[in-house]
C-alpha cells in the first residue's frame, strides 16, 4: 500500500534534553525520520526543546518549536499548526508520555489530530505492568512472577508471595529511574517509596528476581500488513540485573542454539502483534536461565530505542527512517533497502561481523555517587566497535572509550584495586571487566570468573585469550617486536599499535614502523546488512585484518572529520552537531566527506550523513590508518571537542595535514604559559596564575596569587578535577587530584574572581576578518562551570560599550592567534574590567545553541572558512543581525541519578545536557528554559529559605518578592531571624540537627514544599544541607543555588503570572528577524 | 592443528587451520548466511556434496547438542569459518564443534578470511572446491579441484536417501541411527503447532534427502508417516492407498533424477494431494513440465524474504538450494504462490487443477525462522478437502 494521502502534516515530539538514559540517539532517530517525511512530501511539526540537536536546525522541518515538551506546550502547538497526526514513537520516553497525556487530556481529540504508529492504547498495554503481562499471558509468553502495588504497606504482603530478593520497577519513569532490588523488608519499603514518588503514575511493580539470567535484546518492526522481521539480536555480556544501558552489548547473539534463537524471535513477534504495535520498530527483552533454558519475556518499548540506534548502526538498517515511512501508510517490502539497493528493506540482516557497545561512566564527577550497577541507568553515553572477532571488537571499544586504557591493555591497574579482586569480579561494576582481565592475568580460571561474574564463560575465555596473545609478547623480552606471524595473531585480537608498544617496551612509532614494514595493515570492510551476499552501496566501514579490503577511493578532493567518540559529561551531542554541520558545509562546497566517529547514538555516523563512514576509535593510530588509505587534503579536528584536537600535533608530527587553525595556534592557546605571554602582548587581563608541576610549588603560588584559587589541570575538558580551594588544605587535596586526572601535565592555579559576570564567546575567524557569533551572559555567576550555568543571547544585562569591549578583545586574540575555524573564548566581568579566563580554539559546546538563537550557522560558516571560503566571501561580517528575542539555555543536571550527592554547581561540569528557552521577553524566555529542564517553577505554596550568612542579604530581598507574590517562606533558624528582622513573615522549621520534627524532610516528605533556595554554606557542605538538596532532587522539587538563579526565578515566577505567552517557531523568528 | 589448503576450480586458494579432520575432501564450495545453526546445516542431507562457509565468523560458540540434528550425520563434506570457538558454551551443549566433525570424519578448517571467500563465490559463483591437509602444493590441490565432479547433472540424492522404506513415528529400526532423534521436535514448534488442525492422515514421504523435522512437524500434526526410497516405483506408492503425498528436500540437481521426477509425475497424477519441498518442489516442478537452471551462488541463510502472492504478505525463510525453477517453463495450469523478493525467482507454486502446492523456502525451518510453519497445515487441509485421494485410510 503506498503512503496515505489523508494526512498532510506530522506532528513529531523530540525527548529533549540529553540526560542518562535518552540521550542523542534520539536526534539520530528523530532527525531520520524528519528527513523521510519531508522526502515524501508531509509537512513535518517538531517539538523539542534541545537546540544541540541537528533534528531542530531550521532545515529539517516545516515549522520548528524549541519549546519546553509538556503537554502545556504541545497543546499550544497543536492548536497553531493543526497537525493531521502525531508520531509519538520518536522522542523516547518523553515522547510517549507527553502523547499519552494530550491524549488523555483530550487535546488530540479536539483537534482531530489521529496518534500514528503506535496509539494511546498500543503504549499503555506495552508500557502498563499489568496490561502487558496479561497480554503475554494471553499469547502465551511466558513473563516473571510480579505484581503492581501502590504503597508499601502493600508491597510488604506481595513480597512473601515473590520472596527476596525482589526487583522494583517504578510504572513510566525513563532509563529506570528510582528502580532498585531490595533484599529484606527494610530495603524494600525505601525502595518502593522512592519508585512510587518518580512514577508517573504513582505505581511500581514488584518482580521475582533473575539477576544473574542471562539477557537478550531483539530489534523488531512491523509493519500495517502484519510483515514483522528482526532486525538486530542483541546479547548482554553483562547478566539480568545491570540496566542494558549500563551493560556492555553484543550484536548478534553469540551464545544460543538455532532452536533457541528462533523461539525467542516466535515470542518476539507474538509480543508485537500481542500489544498490537501497529507500524514501525519495537525493543522486546528476554531473560534466560543460563543452566536450565527457561526464557522469559521481560519487557518492550514500542519505540525506537537506544538499543534500535545500535541496532541501526550495528547492522546497518535506518531503523527509525523505515519506522517513519511505516507511519504513514508505507510496508516494508515496498521500501528499498538502502545499502543494497536492489533488495528491499523487508529482511533481517545477516552480520559476518561482531560488534560490541561499552558504556561510558562518570562517576569521577560526583564524588560519593554508588559506582556498582543496578537496574537504574547510570551511563552517560557509549561507544560501539565493529571486529571480524568478539576480541577485536572489545578491544576497538575500549581504546575508543577513552578512559585511558589502550584497549584491554595492561593499564587496568591504574583503574582498579588488585586487593577488591572478588568484588570487582562478583558486584556489577564500570570496571568489570578490566576486573576481569586482571583475574586472568593472575591465573584465575575462566571457569571461575564465569561462576563469581556470572558472566557467560563464552566471553572470558575470549578475554583469556588476549590474555595469552599479550603473554606470548611479553615473552619477547623488553625491546623486542614480534615477527610477523605473532603480529598478525594481536592484531587480529584487536591490538592497538599503542598496546604492543607498551608490551615490548618500545615507542608506538617503533611498533607502526615495524608493523608496517611487515605489511602487517588493516584491511575495510562493508557494514552492507547481508554479509556481503548482495553488493552494498553505503560505504560505511570498519577496519579489521584480512584479506578483503573494499574500501573504495576516489579521485575527488576530500576533507576527514574527526568525530567527538563517546559521550560524556562535558563532550556530547553539541560536537556532533558541529561535525555534521561541517559535514553538510562541505558537500556544499563540493568537496567529498569522510567522518570518522565511534559513537553509535550520533547523527555522524547515519549512514548518509557523511559521503564515507568509518567506524573506527578517534586514536591516533586509527586515524592514521584511514589517512593513508584515502590520502584526503586534511583533517578537520576543531569541530569534534577535545578529543580530536588532542591529536592535533600528534597527527601532524606523523605527517597528516590539519585543516583550520595550526596545531602551534592550537597549543598557544591550550598551554597556559603560552597563553599568558599572548595575553600580555595583547594587554588583556586576566587571573593572575600560574602552572605547578607538584603539590609542595603550588601551595607555593598560591600563597602568592592570594586565595581563593581556581586549581585545574590541562588538556581536559568540562572543568575535569577543577574545583575552587579557600585555603592551603584544599589545595593540597585539589592538587593531587589534578596531576590524577591529567597525568604528565602541569596543574593551573588561577586567582578566583568571585562574584564577577562571566560571558562566553564564540566566534568564527578566517585569519584576519572575525565574525562574533554569539555574546552570552551567564545567569550564574563565574565559579559555576559555563556548561553548567543557564546563559542569554543576548546579554541580559550587560551594556553595550562592555558588549563592544568584549567583542574587540576576542577579535584580537583570534587574529593574533590566526584562528582559522571556531574559537570559544571565556570571560569574566568584574567592576568593569574584562577578564580571559580561558581561549579554545575549537567548537565549543554553546555552537549550536547561539547558531539556534542567533539563526545563523556557526559551524558551517567555520567550516567553509577552514576551507577557504573567508567571512567576506560568505557575508558573514562583524556579528549576527541584532535579534528581537531571548534564547535562555539552561543546563540539565544528572543528580537524580546519583543519590546522594550533592547537587551544587561548582567549576566541574556536571551537566549532561542543556535545553533553550526562546521569547521576546527574557523573564518567559527564562522560565520557559527551567520548565523545560524539568525545574517545575510554582505558583503558589511553600519555600524553603536557607543561607549561609554572606547570603542573607540578597535572600530577604528574595524572600520579600516571594512573599509579595503570596509564597509561604519557610526557613530554619538563622535565616528565619533575617527574614523577621527585616519584616519578611516566615514559619521556622527544625534543623536536621536539632533532631525535633517537623524538620524540613518531613515536609518535604509531606509534599507540603514547592521549591528550595539553599546556597552552600562553603566549599565544604555541611552534611544536613547534602540531605536537603539531595531530598529536593529526590522529590523532584525544584532547588535553586546561586544568587542570580534566586533572583531570576523569582523575576520569571513574577512576570509569568498572568501573562500570556505562546509558542513560536524558530522559522517565524528568523523570518521576523530578516 | 594443521594448514590446510583451500583451493577451488579457478584457481583462487586460501590457507586455513583445520580444527577437525585430515585427508582431502571434495565439494561444491558453498557460502551460508545463518548467524545461528551450524548443526542443522552440518546433519542436513541437502548439503551433502558441498562444502559450507559460513559467513558469520564465530562459530562453534554454543557447540554441539544431542538434539538439534536433521538426520543422524553429517553430511555437508566440510565446514570452513573464521574462526571456531575454542569452547563451547551453552547449557545443552555435549560436545565441541571439532569433535563432532571429527567424529563425523568431515572437515573443518578455520582461520581463513570467510568473507573474502564470501565475496569471491559471489562475484565467480558456487565452484568446486577440495581442502587438503596433506597437499601443501596450492596449484596442485586447485588442479584437483578442477577435475573433481560437480554438482550439475549428478544424482546426490540416490546417495542420502533412505536404504529401505520405513514408518514414521513408530518402531525406526529400519534406521536404528533415528533413536538418537528427539521425535517430537523442539518447545517451539510444539508451541506453534499447538493451535493446528490435527487429522490421522497416511502420508506417503518420498525421501531424497529428508531433513527430519519435516517428519517430526507432519508426525506431530497427527499424520502417520511412510517414507520410501526416492527410488520407488510410483505403483508401490500409489499402491498403499495414502492420503497425502510429500516429496523432500535433498542435495544436488533436480535435473540428474529423471526416474525419481518420472515417479513424482506419476503419483501426482493420480490425483493424491501432494507437498512439496525445495528439491521436492523442483522435482514438482520437472514433474509438471517445467525446467530448472542452476543459480549463480544459490540462496543458502535463513534471512530470505519471501512474498506469498496471494495475501501480499512477506514470509522471512530459510532456505538451501542452488538451483530453481525456471517460471517461463511452467505450464499455464501452474500458478506462481511465492516469489523471492531479492532476485523474483519462483519460490512456491500450485496447481490449478491438481491438489498440489510446493514451495522452494524450508517451512520446517531448522536452522531458520517459522514464519512458513503453517504450510504444514494446508498441506492437513488438502489433504482432508480432497476426496480424489487414495484410500480415505484414516486411522485412528
Amino acid at each position: 500500500m503506498p503512503k496515505r494521502g489523508d494526512i498532510r502534516s506530522v506532528l513529531i515530539i523530540g525527548s529533549g534534553p540529553i540526560v542518562i538514559g535518552q540521550a542523542c540517539e534520539f536526534d539520530y532517530s528523530g532527525t531520520q525520520a524528519c528527513k523521510a517525511l519531508r522526502e515524501e512530501g508531509y509537512r513535518v511539526v517538531l517539538v523539542n526543546s534541545n537546540p544541540a540537536t541537528i533534528m531542530t536546525d531550521p532545515e529539517m522541518a516545516d515549522r520548528t518549536y524549541i519549546e519546553p515538551i509538556t503537554a502545556e506546550v504541545v497543546a499550544k502547538v497543536i492548536a497553531k499548526e493543526r497537525p493531521d497526526a502525531l508520531l509519538p514513537t520518536l522522542g523516547g520516553q518523553t515522547g510517549l508520555n507527553v502523547s499519552v497525556e494530550l491524549e488523555e487530556a483530550g487535546v488530540l481529540q479536539e483537534y482531530g489530530v489521529e496518534m500514528i504508529g503506535a496509539d494511546a492504547a498500543v503504549i499503555k498495554k506495552a508500557e502498563e505492568r499489568e496490561l502487558f503481562k496479561e497480554a503475554m499471558e494471553a499469547a502465551g509468553i511466558e513473563c516473571l512472577k510480579s505484581s503492581l502495588v501502590h504503597s508499601v504497606d502493600e508491597a510488604r504482603r506481595v513480597a512473601e508471595e515473590i520472596g527476596f530478593p525482589i526487583i522494583v520497577r517504578p510504572s513510566f519513569t525513563l532509563g529506570g529511574t528510582g528502580g532498585g532490588t531490595a533484599r529484606d523488608a527494610d530495603e524494600l519499603a525505601r525502595v518502593v517509596e522512592n519508585g512510587l514518588k518518580l512514577s508517573l503514575n504513582h505505581e511500581v511493580l514488584l518482580e521475582e528476581s533473575v539477576w544473574g539470567w542471562k539477557e537478550y535484546e531483539l530489534e523488531v518492526m512491523r509493519d500495517h500488513n502484519d510483515n514483522v522481521v528482526i532486525i538486530c539480536s542483541i546479547e548482554n555480556l553483562d547478566h539480568m540485573g545491570v540496566h542494558t544501558g549500563d551493560s556492555i552489548t553484543v550484536a548478534p547473539v553469540q551464545t544460543l542454539t538455532d532452536v533457541e534463537y528462533q523461539r525467542m524471535r516466535d515470542m518476539a513477534v507474538r509480543c508485537m502483534r500481542a500489544i498490537g504495535v501497529d507500524t514501525g520498530g519495537s525493543n522486546v527483552q528476554f531473560a534466560v536461565h543460563p543452566e536450565s533454558g527457561r526464557m522469559v519475556i521481560i519487557e518492550m518499548n514500542p519505540r525506537v530505542s537506544r538499543s534500535s540506534a545500535l541496532a541501526s548502526k550495528a547492522t546497518g538498517f535506518p531503523i527509525a527512517k523505515i519506522a517513519a515511512k511505516l507511519a504513514v501508510g508505507y510496508t516494508l517490502d515496498e521500501l528499498p533497502n538502502d545499502i543494497t539497493r536492489e533488495t528491499p528493506a523487508c529482511f533481517e540482516p545477516t552480520l559476518d561481523y561482531c560488534v560490541v557497545k561499552v558504556p561510558r561512566f562518570a562517576f569521577e564527577k560526583f564524588p560519593g555517587a554508588d559506582p556498582t550497577l543496578g537496574v537504574s541507568m547510570k551511563s552517560v553515553g557509549e561507544t560501539m566497535a565493529i571486529g571480524r572477532n568478539f576480541k577485536e571488537a572489545v578491544q576497538k571499544a575500549f581504546r575508543g572509550l577513552e578512559i585511558g586504557v589502550d584497549g584491554l591493555g595492561r593499564r587496568e591497574r591504574e583503574r582498579i584495586e588488585p586487593s577488591r579482586l572478588e568484588y570487582g569480579l562478583a558486584v556489577p561494576n564500570s570496571e568489570r571487566l578490566l576486573y576481569i582481565k586482571y583475574a586472568l592475568e593472575e591465573g584465575m580460571s575462566v571457569e571461575d570468573i564465569a561462576r563469581i561474574s556470572r558472566i557467560d564463560p563464552w566471553f572470558i575465555d575470549n578475554i583469556a585469550q588476549i590474555v595469552e596473545t599479550e603473554r606470548r609478547i611479553v615473552a619477547l623480552g623488553r625491546g623486542q617486536l614480534p615477527e610477523r606471524g605473532l603480529m598478525w595473531e594481536a592484531k587480529l585480537n584487536g591490538f592497538s599499535d599503542l598496546q604492543l608498544a607498551s608490551l615490548c617496551g618500545v615507542d608506538i612509532h617503533r611498533i607502526r614502523r615495524h608493523r608496517k614494514e611487515m605489511k602487517v595493515c588493516p584491511v575495510y570492510r562493508l557494514v552492507d546488512t547481508c554479509a556481503a551476499e548482495f553488493e552494498a552501496y553505503t560505504p560505511n566501514y570498519y577496519s579489521s585484518y584480512g584479506e578483503s579490503d573494499q574500501a573504495r577511493v576516489s579521485s575527488k578532493p576530500k576533507v576527514m572529520i574527526l568525530g567527538s567518540g563517546p559521550n560524556r559529561i562535558g563532550q556530547g551531542i553539541e560536537f556532533d552537531y558541529c561535525c555534521v554541520h561541517t559535514v553538510f558545509a562541505l558537500r556544499d562546497l563540493g568537496y567529498e566527506t569522510i567522518m570518522v566517529n565511534s559513537n553509535p547514538e550520533t547523527v555522524s555516523t547515519d549512514y548518509d550523513t557523511a559521503d564515507k563512514l568509518y567506524f573506527e576509535p578517534i586514536t591516533l593510530e586509527d586515524v592514521l590508518n584511514i589517512y593513508e588509505r584515502e590520502n584526503p587534503l586534511g583533517i578537520i579536528v576543531q569541530m569534534g571537542g577535545q578529543t580530536p584536537l588532542n591529536l592535533a600535533v600528534p597527527l601532524q608530527r606523523a605527517g597528516a595535514r590539519i585543516l583550520g587553525t595550526p596545531p602551534e595556534s592550537i597549543d598557544r592557546a591550550e598551554d597556559r604559559k603560552h597563553c599568558r605571554a599572548l595575553l600580555e602582548k595583547l594587554g588583556l587581563k586576566q587571573p593572575e596564575s600560574a602552572t605547578a608541576l607538584g603539590v609542595e610549588e603550588a601551595v607555593c603560588l598560591a600563597q602568592k596569587i592570594g586565595f581563593p584559587v581556581m586549581v585545574r589541570p590541562s588538556y581536559v575538558l568540562g572543568g575535569r578535577a577543577m574545583t575552587v580551594a579557600y585555603n592551603e588544605d584544599e589545595l593540597r587535596t585539589y592538587v593531587s587530584a589534578a596531576l590524577r586526572a591529567s597525568p604528565g601535565y602541569p596543574v593551573l592555579i588561577d586567582r578566583f574572581l568571585d562574584h564577577a559576570v562571566e560571558v562566553d564567546v564564540d566566534l568564527v575567524c578566517d585569519g584576519e576578518d572575525v565574525y562574533i557569533g554569539g555574546i552570552m551572559e551567564h545567569v550564574e555567576e563565574a565559579g559555576v562551570h559555563s556548561g553548567d550555568s543557564a546563559c542569554s543571547i543576548p546579554p541580559h544585562t550587560l551594556p553595550p560599550a562592555m558588549v563592544e569591549k568584549i567583542a574587540d578583545a576576542c577579535r584580537r586574540i583570534a587574529r593574533e592567534l590566526r584562528v582559522c575555524g571556531l574559537m570559544n573564548v571565556q570571560i569574566a566581568v568584574r567592576d568593569g574590567d574584562v577578564y580571559i579566563l580561558e581561549i579554545n580554539p575549537r567548537a565549543s559546546r554553546t555552537v549550536p545553541y547561539v547558531s539556534k538563537a542567533t539563526g545563523v550557522p556557526l559551524a558551517k560558516v567555520a567550516a567553509k572558512v577552514i576551507m577557504g571560503v573567508s567571512l567576506q566571501e560568505q557575508v558573514c561580517v562583524g556579528g549576527p543581525p541584532p535579534i528581537g528575542w531571548y534564547g535562555v539555555k539552561e543546563a540539565v543536571l544528572p543528580f537524580s541519578r546519583f543519590p546522594g550527592v550533592d547537587p551544587v554547581l561548582g567549576p566541574e561540569m556536571k551537566s549532561t545536557g542543556e535545553v533553550m528557552g526562546i521569547d521576546r521577553d527574557f523573564p518567559v524566555a527564562y522560565w520557559k528554559s527551567q520548565i523545560a529542564a524539568g525545574q517545575n517553577l510554582p505558583d503558589y505554596g511553600a519555600v524553603f529559605l536557607s543561607a549561609r550568612d554572606a547570603d542573607k542579604p540578597w535572600m530577604v530581598e528574595v524572600g520579600r518578592r516571594l512573599r509579595e507574590l503570596g509564597f509561604e517562606i519557610i526557613a530554619t533558624e538563622g535565616t528565619a531571624r533575617s527574614l523577621q528582622a527585616a519584616g519578611v513573615q516566615a514559619t521556622l522549621v527544625y534543623k536536621l540537627a536539632e533532631k525535633r520534627h517537623p524538620n524540613i524532610l518531613d515536609m518535604m516528605a509531606e509534599n507540603s514544599i514547592v521549591m528550595v533556595i539553599n546556597t552552600p554554606s562553603g566549599p565544604v557542605a555541611r552534611v544536613d544541607e547534602v540531605r536537603i538538596r539531595s531530598e529536593a532532587i529526590r522529590r523532584g522539587i525544584p532547588i535553586v543555588t546561586t544568587q542570580s538563579g534566586a533572583r531570576s526565578t523569582v523575576a520569571a515566577i513574577r512576570y509569568i503570572r498572568g501573562a500570556r505567552w505562546g509558542v513560536t517557531s524558530l522559522q517565524e523568528y528568523y523570518a521576523g528577524a530578516g | 592443528m594443521r594448514t590446510a589448503i583451500i583451493a577451488l576450480e579457478d584457481g583462487r586458494w586460501f590457507r586455513a587451520r583445520a580444527f577437525a579432520g585430515e585427508g582431502e575432501y571434495f565439494g561444491e564450495l558453498v557460502f551460508n548466511t545463518s548467524m545461528t545453526g551450524y548443526q542443522e546445516i552440518l546433519t542436513d542431507p541437502s548439503y551433502h556434496g558441498q562444502i559450507v562457509t559460513m559467513t558469520y565468523p564465530l562459530i562453534g560458540n554454543y557447540g554441539i547438542n544431542r538434539e538439534d540434528v536433521e538426520s543422524a550425520k553429517v553430511y555437508a563434506g566440510g565446514l570452513v569459518v573464521s574462526e571456531c570457538s575454542r569452547i563451547p558454551s551453552n547449557w545443552r551443549s555435549r560436545v565441541t564443534l571439532g569433535e563432532y566433525l571429527e567424529r563425523n570424519g568431515k572437515i573443518g578448517v578455520d582461520q581463513v578470511d570467510t568473507r573474502a571467500v564470501t565475496l569471491h563465490i559471489r562475484t565467480r559463483g558456487a565452484m568446486k572446491c577440495v581442502i587438503s591437509t596433506i597437499d601443501s602444493d596450492p596449484d596442485s590441490v586447485v588442479e584437483k579441484a578442477r577435475r573433481s565432479p560437480g554438482l550439475v547433472g549428478r544424482d546426490l540424492s540416490t546417495e542420502v536417501t533412505t536404504p529401505r522404506r520405513f514408518s514414521w513415528p513408530g518402531p525406526h529400526r529400519e534406521r536404528a541411527d533415528f533413536g538418537l532423534v528427539d521425535a517430537a521436535g523442539s518447545r517451539a514448534f510444539r508451541d506453534l503447532l499447538q493451535g493446528f488442525p490435527r487429522g490421522g492422515y497416511r502420508i506417503a514421504v518420498l525421501d531424497c534427502g529428508v531433513k527430519l523435522n519435516q517428519l517430526r512437524i507432519l508426525a506431530s500434526l497427527g499424520c502417520e508417516l511412510e517414507v520410501f526410497p526416492n527410488r520407488t516405483p510410483a505403483e508401490e506408492i500409489i499402491a498403499g492407498r495414502f492420503d497425502g503425498f510429500f516429496v523432500t528436500n535433498g542435495p544436488g540437481d533436480p535435473g540428474g533424477v529423471p526416474r525419481v521426477v518420472e515417479t513424482v509425475r506419476r503419483v501426482i497424477h493420480t490425483g493424491l494431494p501432494t507437498f512439496g519441498i525445495c528439491f521436492g518442489h523442483q522435482l514438482i516442478g520437472l514433474a509438471l513440465g517445467g525446467k530448472t537452471y542452476k543459480l549463480k551462488f544459490g540462496h543458502h541463510g535463513g534471512n530470505q524474504p519471501i512474498r506469498d502472492l496471494r495475501t501480499g504478505r512477506v514470509l522471512i525463510a530459510s532456505e538451501n538450494h542452488g538451483f530453481a525453477v525456471d517460471r517461463g517453463s511452467l505450464p499455464e495450469d501452474v500458478e506462481v504462490t511465492h516469489i523471492n523478493l531479492n532476485d523474483g525467482t519462483v519460490e512456491g507454486l500450485r496447481h490449478r487443477r491438481l491438489p498440489l502446492f510446493s514451495v522452494q523456502f524450508h517451512p520446517e525451518a531448522c536452522p531458520g525462522p517459522h514464519d512458513a510453519v503453517h504450510l504444514f497445515a494446508e498441506f492437513l487441509h488438502l489433504v482432508a478437502g480432497s476426496d480424489n485421494g487414495g484410500g480415505k485410510g484414516r486411522t485412528r
